[in-house]
């Protein structure tokens, strides 16, 4: 593209035609501070904290959305533009609870550096009439405290110009306007997913999971209960963050260290069981080819992607594999095979799973996730309530040495620790069921067409005299795109993979927060997901079926894969939900 | 939730008008404005059941509509009265004590502003000068202005319009 040259701060620049002044300063040097602005998605020019002054211009302009055009001259700097940004941070404060000690987002809050970066001196500058909102507690996973919104309105656009689901948004007007949703329904009625997608596009403490990470110290301090924990794919790849590490750091060996330190009688790893699910679903997948069932089959691992598709697709649970999430199949296969191997009684066991997800908050108390008559997962914390834990306890984290997860259900594959990026879980799922179909070994393991950021993608491979077709998508709205071809008939895959999170569980809602100064210039998506790659491609054992305690499970316990035993504890069902449902 | 003091009476004639109305709006542009005004024609405001059919047609979300709905004035959440009564809360009336008759009127009606009686006789909202500050404080009954009020006289009032 041709390139356009303005003057910042009196200095020439040289930018491509159609850059904003935000981006074409950040060629120069500059970071203007941004508040509502997130590339792509909230592009709206709301919060005046990027304003700067453009010469002959009216008044000052918002960086975030105004184009640069030849010979322009920008002044970032300026005593006015200090002064303004400054006045929009008190007014700012005027309606935002100031809690800040108490408060979750404390430290990485985005509102409270700008403060600190732009000289805020008095908080109560602009003291006068407050608002007063109850707190939304009705959903499973989060809530949200309307006393500390700034209204930027991040999450309303991730909500709805992301995921498609807008059930937040902002209601009434002036002083009085707040976000919520129709009717100011909590949550819990309405068609959320509990993706957690606002929680980590929020700059500042108004949305947040709810924590349990009491419940887990109490259950450890316990010494009836014998505590196991699990950590899912893409937790080692985001909870180095939040120790100052950069984005696209594994830390799975610290992290074994840091929760066998914290008390966990268990230290075991969700890609045991997600090599179960690939076991269990490349079967239920060759069956569906074989026995004409319904096609194309969609992977089950993300629930926020069940619950979307129970409200949104109904007409289409069928498609649905029936195998739990791995974070359930670990937590089944606990209290099932391991308590009668060690025994214990199951009831003794406290289930914990480290997830980079809210939806698994909901999805521990869904319907039929009880296997051993209790719940498979009795709690799920997120990546950011697994580092508070951890600080909590004073371990000195970057310090622990590297340690392995515990036996037997701390081995995984490589094909396991891709799940959390999107397209990882059809890579293992083909790396698995293609070598079944043509019964030769595999030489090359890496399926790249279904790597990659991209919200769909697709690929079609010859497998056995068969073309199998294959999609995959993630973030929801690109799930739909993709399910409406499926329904219009425009698509014919075989096999489908959906996550709800864009990227897949590495940017998933339980994440650590990711200022958006960093995620409107970089992709934390790919450099989360390239760490999951690099661990695969380090991992001696590459295929799900090649697992040794996987074979070992089937051989002591379900049998074979798809086994009636499997079906009752591994599989599960699902139900139909309305979109606008009106509460009793 | 919002309150709701009166139950949803929508007919299926004015459901049938409602989808009708919807479908040739279909395809268009910036259709969330008509289509809220003339649904709001039809049923006289736009309760949830209404505002659930043109999510559920449109396919935008229930939230999105809502939030038009009360961004602007000209939306109804709530029915109005057999009787609406408006009380002046215009400079002239308020300093003669008219948010003392809105403040009586919200006690001896049950309801808060911009809300209706459950049995649908009565809705009470604010309104802005009548063009008889001379009579401050001001209210009105559907058509019939009461000037000069004071708290004690609301009760004889409302008992009037329920005789």
């Amino acid at each position: 593209m041709e390139n356009i040259t303005i003057k910042i701060n009196g200095m020439e620049v040289s930018a491509p035609a159609g850059s904003t002044i935000l981006e074409a300063a950040r060629i120069a040097g500059i970071d203007i501070p941004t508040l509502c602005f997130l590339k792509e998605i909230n592009e709206i020019g709301a919060c005046r904290i990027c304003v700067v002054e453009v010469k002959g211009a009216r008044s000052l302009v918002a960086a975030c959305v105004y184009p640069i055009n030849p010979g322009m001259e920008v002044f970032t700097n300026t005593p006015l533009v200090r002064e303004s940004r400054k006045k929009t941070l008190e007014l700012i404060l005027s309606d935002h609870e100031r809690k800040c000690l108490s408060c979750v987002r404390s430290e990485n809050c985005e509102l409270q550096k700008l403060c600190k970066d732009l000289g805020v001196e008095d908080e109560s500058m602009y003291d006068g009439a407050k608002n007063e909102y109850e707190l939304d507690e009705s959903a499973p996973h989060m809530i949200r405290d309307n006393n500390k919104c700034i209204l930027c309105r991040r999450c309303v656009a991730v909500c709805d110009k992301v995921q498609g689901i807008g059930v937040i948004g902002a209601n009434e007007r002036g002083f009085k306007t707040h976000i919520s949703s129709a009717f100011e329904m909590g949550l819990a009625d309405t068609s959320c997913v509990s993706c957690g997608q606002c929680i980590v596009a929020c700059p500042v403490g108004a949305i947040y999971e709810k924590d349990n990470t009491k419940e887990v110290f109490d259950a450890i301090a316990d010494p009836d209960k014998f505590v196991v924990v699990q950590t899912a794919p893409a937790v080692r790849a985001g909870l180095g963050e939040e120790f100052g590490l950069p984005v696209g750091s594994g830390v799975e060996g610290k992290m074994a260290a840091a929760l066998r330190r914290l008390g966990f009688d268990k230290v075991f790893d969700t890609n045991f069981s997600a090599d179960l699910t690939i076991m269990e679903e490349a079967h239920e997948f060759l069956d569906r080819v074989k026995n004409g069932g319904t096609l194309p089959l969609i992977t089950s691992c993300s629930p926020g992607w069940i619950k979307y598709c129970e409200h949104y697709f109904p007409d289409m649970t069928d498609n649905l594999s029936s195998c739990k999430s791995p974070q359930q199949m670990f937590g089944a296969t606990l209290k099932t095979y391991y308590a009668q191997k060690m025994g214990i009684d199951p009831k003794k066991i406290v289930s914990v799973s480290v997830m980079p997800c809210t939806a698994k908050k909901f999805e521990i108390g869904r319907d039929d996730q009880d296997a051993a008559g209790c719940p498979d997962v009795d709690i799920s914390i997120t990546t950011r309530e697994l580092a508070r834990m951890i600080k909590g306890a004073g371990l000195r984290f970057l310090d622990l040495p590297d340690e392995d997860f515990d036996d037997p259900l701390g081995e995984g594959t490589g094909a396991a620790v891709i799940f959390g990026a999107t397209g990882g879980v059809m890579e293992a799922a083909l790396r698995t069921a293609v070598e079944e179909l043509t019964g030769e070994e595999l030489k090359n393991l890496d399926f790249t067409d279904v790597r990659g950021v991209e919200g769909i993608k697709e690929a079609s491979y010859d497998v056995a005299g068969m073309t199998v077709k294959v999609a995959i998508a993630s973030g929801l709205g690109n799930a739909r795109t993709l399910l409406n071809k499926v329904k219009s008939g425009e698509a014919d895959y075989h096999f489908i993979e959906i996550m709800g999170c864009p990227g897949g569980c590495v940017n998933g809602g339980g994440q650590p927060h990711v200022p958006a100064s960093f995620k409107n210039a970089n992709d934390v998506r790919a450099l989360r997901g390239k760490v999951l790659y690099d661990y695969d491609a380090a991992n001696p054992i590459r295929k799900s079926h090649e697992n040794p305690q996987i074979k070992k499970v089937y051989d002591e316990f379900f049998g074979e894969p798809g086994s009636h035993k499997a079906h009752e504890i591994l599989h599960t069902t699902y139900v139909k939900r309305e979109v606008n449902r009106i509460p009793e | 939730m919002a309150k709701k003091t009166v139950p949803f009476q929508g007919t299926k004639e004015q459901e049938e008008k409602l989808l009708e109305m919807i479908k040739a709006h279909k395809g268009e542009k910036g259709a969330l404005m008509p289509i809220l005004q003339q649904a709001q024609d039809i049923y006289g405001y736009l309760p949830i059941e209404v505002q659930k059919i043109i999510s559920d047609e449109t396919g935008i979300p229930m939230e999105r509509i809502y939030g038009v709905a009360t961004f602007y004035a000209q939306f109804a959440l709530q029915p109005k009265g057999k009787y609406r009564i408006s009380v002046c809360l215009g400079t002239a009336c308020y300093v003669k004590g008219s948010g003392q008759i809105y403040e009586k009127l919200q006690e001896v009606l049950q309801i808060q502003g911009g809300e209706c009686t459950p049995d649908g006789k009565f809705s009470l909202e604010a309104c802005r000068c009548v063009g008889a500050c001379g009579l401050a404080p001001v209210m009105m009954v559907n058509d019939e202005v009461y000037g000069r009020l004071t708290p004690d006289d609301i009760q004889g009032i409302v008992d009037k319009y329920n005789a």
